[in-house]
C-alpha cells in the first residue's frame, strides 16, 4: 500500500445508492455496498456477470456521480505493455538523435531521449498519473492472455508503475478502479486475490422495473410491470442467449414507439426478435409464451 | 469478532471454498467500515472480500446463515427486535381476521386457529405479495407444524416436508389463480395466466425458503453451528459427482456447463494459435520494419496452424451413466469447433449413430433429447453390452477409423457378465490416433463386480476417471 491518502468519497452504502440513483442507475444492495468498500478499502472491483447486465455502465455511473473522468482500457487478445501503460516514442527519439547529431554530446542525449517528453503515456499511467480524480475501467479483462495479467498485477496492489529508465512512478491518489470480464475463462488467482469480486446478475423483477421506469421516459406503470414480469418468464426458460436488461429497454422503447398500452400474446411474439438474437430462441419462446395451460 | 471471524472462514475452507490470507485479511478490514447492525451489508462485504467465483456464493450463504443467524450478542438483538416487530403484525392481523368473521375474540395464539383459517391467511399473504406477513406464517407454520424438539437427531428436511405437507402448498397455487381470476372478473388471456401464475410461483418459493430459513435457525440455536455447518455442507458444482447427482444438482451442473464450455473454446482456441513460435516471417518483418525507417526492430514469425482432430465418441447411455453420457456429448458438441469432424455413437446392447441429431438442430438439449428418446440402442434385453455393441461398431463404422481420429469411449465398463470383445478396441487402437476411455465411477470400484475396465483399458491409451465436471474439463482441455 502507498502512504497516499485520499478522503473518503462516501459516506455510507446508502449515501452510494442514492448518488447512484440520481444518475439513473438502480443499484442493488450488494452493488452499492462493494462500491462503498472499494473506495473505503481503496481496492479494485472485479466485476463479473453475463453480458449487457450493466457492468460497465457501473464504472460509467459511478464516475459520473463522482465527477472523475473515466479512463477506460478496453482489453483484447494481445495487448501488451506499450498498449496498456506506457511506450517511448521511438519515432520522435529517432529524430531528436538525428536533428542533432553532432553538437551534443552521448550522455546528454542519452538522458534527454528518455525523459517524461518522449513518454507516451497509456490508459493505465495515465490513470495513475492524473492529478485529478479519475476513474480506471479495465473492460474485459478476461481477454488478456494469462501472461499479460501479470502487467495488471503491480498497478492495482500498489499504485504505482515501474518504469526502468524512469523509476517507479506512484500514484498521486487512488483511483477507483473497476475490471470487468464476461467469465470466458478463469482469471488468475493472483488478479483475484488483489481484487474485491462483485457478481452482478440479472435483476430481480422489482429491480427491471425500476430501471425500464427510469430509463424509459413515459413508460405507464403498468407496462412496466408487464415488461418486467414477462422477462422474468423468458428467463426462466431454456436459451442460448438470455435478454439481457439492454435488450429489456430496446424492447420496452419499441413497445412505446408502437404505442402498446398492454402487450398481448400477438405483440409479445411480434416483438420477441428484439429480445433474442437466435432463431431457435425466438421459436422456443414464441411457443411457451403462446401455450395454453 | 474475530474469533467468530476465522470460525466462519475455517468452516469455508472446509466446504472446500479457497480463502487465501491477504482475503481474509481483507474482510477483517472490510468489516470494520460497515455497520454490524445491517446485515445484509454485511454479508456482501464478507461476500465480496472472501469469494471470488459466482459458482461458491451459495455455499457461501449457507455458511453464512448458518454462522450468523444466531451467533454475537449484537444479532441477537437484532434479530430479536425483529421478531416482536414480526409478532405485533400477526397479532394485529389475527385481530382483523377474527373481527371480520365477527367472533370478537382478541389476542391469543396460533394454537387457537384452525388449519383452514391458517391457509386462509397464508392464502391472503401470498395473494398481496405481502412478503413481512409471509414472513411471520413462515415462523408460525414451523412452530406449530414441524414439532422440532431439542435434540431429536433428525435432519432439517424432515422437519421442512412435515411443515410443508401441512400447508398443502400445491393446492394453494390453483386457489390463488382462482382467486385471481375473480378478483379480475372473467378470463384471463393465456398469457396473463401464465405471468400470474409465476408470480405465485415465486412468490410460494419465496415463502418455501423463509421456512427452511426458521427451521435452520432453530436447529442452529439446538444444535450449534460448527454441527449445523457440518451437516448442510454441500458439495461445490464441480465437484458434484455425475452418477450419483439430485435433480437440484443437476440443475446446477448444466447451469455451469455452458460458462465451462466457453472457457474451454476460448482456452483452446489461444492454445493452438500461440503453442510454439515458428520460422521468421521475412516478408511481415520487412513490412513492419517501414514504421522504424527500415530497421528490421520487430521480427514477425510464422505461426504454425496444427491440424484439429477427429473425434469419435462411443458412449454408453444406459440408466446408471446417461448423465455421464449426456454431459459428456453436451461438452463436447459445444467445443466441436475445435475439431475438424466430431462423431457420435450410443450404445446400450445395441449400437447406433447419432451424428445427425446434433446436425439438424442449433439445440444442443434438444438433439440430446432426441438421443434418449429415437436411437435406436436396444438389441436384446437394454442391458449394457459393451461386446456385442462394440462389435457392431467395427462392422458399422470400423473402416472410418483413421489415423487422425481420436476414439472416446464413455461408460463404467459394467458388461453383465457378457463377452467382452476386447479384440475390438486393439484394432481400433491399432487404426486411430488415439483411444481413451473415460469411467465415470471412483477408481475404487473399477475392476469389481462386472466392471471390466482393465480389459478394455490395456488397449487404450489411457483411463480416465471422470467423475465431475472438474475432471472432465481437465480431460478435455487435454483432449484438443
Amino acid at each position: 500500500m502507498t502512504e497516499t491518502v485520499t478522503e473518503p468519497r462516501f459516506e455510507s452504502v446508502q449515501a452510494v445508492r442514492d448518488a447512484l440513483r440520481s444518475v439513473d442507475y438502480l443499484a442493488d444492495d450488494g452493488i452499492a455496498g462493494v462500491a462503498y468498500l472499494a473506495d473505503r478499502l481503496g481496492k479494485p472491483v472485479l466485476i463479473e456477470g453475463p453480458a449487457g447486465t450493466g457492468k460497465t455502465q457501473l464504472a460509467k455511473s459511478i464516475a459520473e456521480m463522482t465527477g472523475a473522468r473515466l479512463i477506460r482500457l478496453q482489453c483484447y487478445e494481445g495487448l501488451d505493455e506499450s498498449k496498456a501503460l506506457y511506450e517511448w516514442n521511438y519515432k520522435k527519439q529517432l529524430l531528436r538523435i538525428q536533428a542533432d547529431n553532432k553538437s551534443d554530446s552521448w550522455s546528454e542525449i542519452h538522458d534527454d531521449i528518455f525523459s517524461d517528453e518522449f513518454l507516451l503515456t497509456r490508459p493505465l499511467l495515465e490513470a495513475i498519473s492524473a492529478e485529478d480524480p479519475v476513474v480506471l475501467l479495465i473492460d474485459e479483462v478476461d481477454r488478456v492472455e494469462v501472461e499479460t495479467e501479470a502487467l495488471l498485477l503491480e498497478i492495482l496492489s500498489d499504485y504505482q508503475v515501474s518504469i526502468p529508465e524512469l523509476g517507479t512512478i506512484e500514484a498521486k491518489q487512488i483511483p477507483l478502479v473497476f475490471l470487468t470480464s464476461n467469465n470466458t475463462r478463469e482469471l488468475s488467482e493472483a488478479l483475484k486475490r488483489r481484487c474485491l469480486y462483485l457478481h452482478v446478475d440479472y435483476p430481480t423483477l422489482e429491480r427491471e422495473k425500476e430501471i425500464v421506469l427510469a430509463k424509459v421516459p413515459d413508460i405507464t406503470d403498468h407496462l412496466a410491470d408487464q415488461v418486467a414480469r414477462i422477462l422474468r418468464s423468458i428467463r426462466q426458460l431454456d436459451l442460448k442467449k438470455s435478454p439481457s436488461v439492454s435488450e429489456t429497454l430496446d424492447w420496452a422503447r419499441t413497445l412505446m414507439l408502437l404505442n402498446i398500452d398492454v402487450i398481448d400474446e400477438q405483440t409479445a411474439k411480434e416483438t420477441l426478435h428484439i429480445l433474442l438474437k437466435y432463431q431457435t430462441d425466438i421459436a422456443k419462446a414464441a411457443k411457451e409464451l403462446s401455450v395454453d395451460e | 469478532m474475530l474469533d467468530l471471524l476465522n470460525g466462519f472462514v475455517v468452516e469455508l475452507r472446509n466446504a472446500g471454498l479457497p480463502v487465501s490470507l491477504t482475503e481474509n485479511l481483507d474482510a477483517m478490514e472490510a468489516v470494520q467500515h460497515i455497520p454490524i447492525e445491517d446485515r445484509e451489508a454485511f454479508k456482501y462485504a464478507l461476500g465480496a472480500t472472501l469469494i471470488k467465483n459466482n459458482a461458491h456464493w451459495r455455499a457461501f450463504e449457507t455458511v453464512f446463515e448458518v454462522y450468523f443467524s444466531l451467533r454475537g450478542t449484537e444479532y441477537r438483538i437484532v434479530e430479536g427486535d425483529d421478531e416482536t416487530a414480526l409478532d405485533d403484525m400477526w397479532r394485529e392481523m389475527q385481530e382483523q381476521m377474527r373481527q371480520g368473521e365477527g367472533r370478537g375474540q382478541a389476542g391469543g395464539s396460533m394454537d387457537d386457529l384452525t388449519p383452514e383459517e391458517i391457509a386462509q391467511m397464508l392464502m391472503r399473504a401470498l395473494l398481496d405479495g405481502d412478503q413481512a406477513l409471509s414472513r411471520a406464517m413462515a415462523k408460525q407454520a414451523v412452530q406449530r407444524f414441524a414439532g422440532m424438539e431439542p435434540g431429536r437427531p433428525v435432519g432439517g428436511t424432515y422437519y421442512l416436508y412435515r411443515t410443508l405437507r401441512n400447508l398443502d402448498l400445491d393446492g394453494m397455487l390453483e386457489k390463488l389463480m382462482e382467486a385471481t381470476r375473480e378478483q379480475v372478473g372473467g378470463e384471463l388471456t393465456s398469457l396473463e395466466e401464465r405471468l400470474e401464475r409465476e408470480e405465485y410461483e415465486h412468490r410460494i418459493t419465496e415463502f418455501k425458503a423463509e421456512i427452511e430459513a426458521e427451521i435452520r435457525r432453530r436447529l442452529v440455536a439446538d444444535r450449534g453451528a460448527e454441527a449445523m455447518a457440518k451437516t448442510l455442507r454441500k458439495p461445490l458444482p464441480e465437484d458434484v459427482e455425475f452418477m450419483h447427482a439430485s435433480r437440484d444438482e443437476m440443475q446446477s451442473l448444466k447451469k455451469a456447463l455452458y460458462p465451462l464450455t466457453r472457457k474451454l473454446a476460448a482456452r483452446l482456441a489461444r492454445k493452438r494459435r500461440h503453442g510454439r513460435k515458428g520460422p521468421l516471417d521475412f516478408r511481415n518483418t520487412v513490412r513492419h520494419s517501414l514504421s522504424y525507417g527500415g530497421v528490421p526492430a520487430e521480427p514477425k514469425f510464422k505461426y504454425p496452424r496444427p491440424a484439429k482432430p477427429e473425434l469419435m465418441v462411443i458412449a454408453d447411455i444406459s440408466g446408471s451413466v446417461a448423465a455421464f453420457a449426456r454431459f459428456t456429448l453436451m461438452l463436447v458438441y459445444a467445443i466441436q469447433n475445435q475439431f475438424s469432424k466430431v462423431r457420435s455413437f450410443v450404445f446400450i446392447d445395441g449400437l447406433d449413430e447419432v451424428t445427425d441429431y446434433f446436425r439438424a438442430t442449433e439445440d444442443i438439449t434438444e438433439a440430446i433429447h432426441r438421443v434418449n428418446t429415437e436411437a435406436d440402442v436396444v438389441w436384446v434385453d437394454g442391458h449394457s453390452d459393451y461386446g456385442h455393441a462394440f462389435e457392431v461398431f467395427w462392422e458399422r463404422y470400423g473402416k472410418d477409423v483413421g489415423p487422425k481420429t481420436t476414439v472416446l469411449l464413455l461408460g463404467d465398463a459394467r458388461n453383465n457378465y457378457h463377452a467382452s470383445q476386447s479384440w475390438v478396441i486393439r484394432e481400433i487402437e491399432h487404426k486411430a490416433r488415439h483411444v481413451y476411455w473415460l469411467n465415470p465411477e471412483p477408481r475404487s470400484y473399477w475392476n469389481t463386480g462386472d466392471s471390466i475396465v482393465d480389459d478394455y483399458g490395456v488397449h487404450t491409451d489411457g483411463v480416465f476417471e471422470c467423475r465431475n465436471l472438474r475432471q472432465l474439463e481437465a480431460f478435455v482441455e487435454k483432449l484438443a
